[in-house]
């Protein structure tokens, strides 16, 4: 391998067989190139699809209520279902051993909030503590609503960053009073959402001053539920969905609500959809690297071919080499020599080109879906390494058969 | 230096087998300058190909400066030719992307010597067939008659035993053939054994001895008196 004289007859041969050289090259960069992409981009998408449920709390059990669509013990279907603080109560008196956390919410949308000269249309949500991990958000100053604000049904608020920035502007809003519908309430933090803007205007207020405040009486509109954690993923998500359907039949004999009646009352289970979407997730990236692979094969066969051009073209070079004394063993180390030596190092260019625009322009898509495309480096390596390796295989019978000519009949070849 | 006895070869043509050599016996004493001739079908090439080792033999013996060529393996004929022999081909036969010193150091190579004494053997090969100035050049930028010398120079190179040339003069015009021939007679006058296959008779006339082949034997075999190559330039 270490052979100068025969790196020098390679180095030789490729500088004068350019054209060749460079078509053997491509195909295999080309090969690397686009696995290390789809790859990449596999992988982004799980990270985008990973990242869209860092929004909430990843095993968050939702549940909203809706219109029934069946008729059902005398009740005519079109009836609106509202939720009560007794159907909160009943769910932690029954459920209380499994849950982890959870929180009622009475909202209310587009109310006005003003400070000074400032106002703005805002949602404004009364809420329970908890309602801080179950909807992963963290304070950027202050603090959030506590015990002791729902107890008293304090006025106190804990602003989104985007109502913070609409309304104060650069100042601190710690301790100020905001005015919605004619009602004074204190902030007493501001916080941010990883679900973005959106959910960053919004305000949230003690769930008991919400209903005393804006009419709610007894009114819950949503329940935000999170269950203690199991061992595995997988006994997370058995639990999780019996709880589902154990809730589900809970709230519909409370309601009077058809069993088979879809559209009630809604759950929503993450951790249920983050499986499916996981799922999901693992097929697309067993599709990426079997187009991957697929696209590897086409290299190989391109190389393969090529090295039999390659052959087919040196045929009377062989024989002439042959005539002047070459034994076979050279005649095939040569060949493989210069084959390998192109491909691992077309190998690495399409490997440090993808890698490149993986780094570089990667972070630059901005599609939700798509994020951080990156690539495992070793991966990488090892498909290099296997094309290499195909390639040597692949080259290597075509080489064979070409030392086993005889020189005569080489030589003839015109 | 060569002892052939009883040489045949036959090649198979699907279910016909052609008989191509029928028996040949002769001896190529060291420093001899024969040419070989005879018709195209003749046998002279198969003849020649077996004397190179390109091609074996079915029956018969040949025996090269006392060492029998009988079922070598690929690898050794592959030795023995390096040291051996010399080949002239008819269209020369340079690796096209080789400068003309580098077709010259190639046997060479193959009998691993380092790569500066390779090449300045390669030069003094090339100066003696009188191509110095031509080294750096590509086969394509040299005459006909320019790459039969460098083609002259390389069989030269591994300092053989035997030169084997066949047809060397077939793609040369008639001066440009004569100084070629001249080349090789000088090569004779040095001691060196040179086997030349023709079919054309003045070339003939400029070796010393005659070899005819018909139908796979030896019609002939006469000593001639040599034109030199020089005096008919």
């Amino acid at each position: 391998m270490f052979d100068l004289d025969r790196w020098n007859e390679i180095f030789e041969t490729i500088r004068k067989n350019k054209l060749r050289t460079f078509l053997t090259g491509l195909s295999v960069a080309s090969g690397i190139f686009i696995l290390v992409v789809l790859l990449g981009i596999g992988e982004g998408m799980r990270n985008g699809i990973a990242r869209e449920f860092e929004q909430d709390a990843s095993n968050l059990i939702f549940v909203w209520p809706g219109v029934t669509s069946k008729e059902y013990k005398g009740l005519n279907p079109g009836r609106r279902i509202q939720m009560k603080n007794e159907d909160y109560n009943q769910l932690l008196l029954l459920f209380g051993d499994r849950i982890d956390k959870t929180a009622g919410t009475f909202q209310n949308w587009g109310m006005v909030l003003t400070y000074g000269k400032e106002n703005g249309s805002y949602d404004v949500r009364g809420s329970f503590p908890a309602y801080q991990e179950l909807e992963n958000i963290s304070l950027t100053s202050g603090r959030f609503i506590d015990l002791n604000d729902l107890k008293n049904s304090e006025k106190t608020m804990v602003i989104g960053h985007r109502v913070k920035l609409d309304l104060f502007k650069d100042e601190d809003p710690i301790g100020k009073m905001v005015q919605v519908s004619g009602v004074n309430f204190k902030v007493v933090g501001v916080y941010t959402d990883p679900g973005g803007e959106r959910e960053e205007s919004r305000v949230v207020i003690p769930i008991t001053t919400a209903q005393k405040a804006f009419g709610g009486g007894t009114n819950v509109d949503r329940l935000y539920i999170t269950l203690k954690p199991e061992d595995s993923f997988d006994a997370s998500v058995a639990a999780s969905t019996q709880f589902s359907k154990e809730l589900d039949e809970f709230l519909k004999s409370r309601h009077t609500i058809a069993p088979d009646d879809n559209s009630a009352i809604h759950i929503n289970n993450t951790l249920e959809n983050a499986k499916r979407f996981f799922t999901l997730m693992d097929m697309i990236r067993l599709f990426f690297w079997g187009v991957g692979i697929c696209t590897i094969i086409a290299g190989v066969v391109g190389v393969s071919n090529i090295m039999l051009i390659i052959v087919k073209e040196r045929t009377r070079e062989i024989g002439i080499r042959k005539a002047l004394g070459a034994q076979p063993l050279s005649i095939i180390a040569m060949i493989l020599h210069e084959s390998i030596f192109v491909t691992a190092i077309a190998g690495f260019l399409g490997l440090i080109f993808s890698l490149a625009l993986l780094e570089f322009v990667g972070p630059l898509i901005e599609t939700q879906y798509i994020y951080n495309p990156t690539v495992n480096f070793t991966v990488a390596i090892n498909t290099v390494v296997i094309l290499v390796l195909a390639g040597a295989i692949a080259g290597f019978f075509p080489a064979w058969r070409a030392a086993r000519i005889k020189p005569i009949i080489a030589l003839r070849d015109e | 230096m060569i002892e052939i006895s009883n040489l045949h070869k036959s090649y198979k043509m699907g279910a016909n087998s052609l008989h191509v050599l029928k028996g040949i016996n002769f001896s190529v004493a060291e420093g001899e300058l024969l040419s070989i001739m005879g018709s195209s079908g003749s046998g002279k090439s198969t003849l020649l190909n077996i004397l190179g080792m390109l091609d074996e033999a079915d029956e018969g013996s040949y025996v090269l400066d006392g060492v029998p060529i009988k079922n070598l393996s690929e690898k050794q004929a592959a030795k023995y030719r390096n040291k051996f022999l010399g080949f002239i081909f008819q269209s020369f036969n340079l690796i096209g992307y080789k400068s003309a010193l580098d077709n010259v150091a190639l046997p060479l190579y193959y009998q691993g010597l380092a790569r500066g004494e390779r090449m300045d053997r390669a030069m003094s090969y090339l100066e003696k067939v009188g191509l110095a100035d031509w080294a750096g050049h590509l086969p394509n930028e040299l005459s006909g008659g320019q790459k039969q010398r460098v083609a002259i120079a390389r069989a030269l190179a591994s300092d053989p035993k035997v030169l084997l040339a066949d047809e060397p003069t077939g793609a040369l015009d008639t001066k440009t053939s004569y100084e070629v021939m001249d080349l090789i007679q000088e090569i004779n006058d040095e001691g060196r054994t040179i086997l030349v296959v023709t079919h054309e008779h003045d070339i003939a006339q400029m070796t010393k001895r005659i070899v005819n082949l018909k139908d796979g034997v030896i019609i002939e075999d006469t000593v001639v008196s040599q034109v030199r190559a020089l005096e008919n330039v």
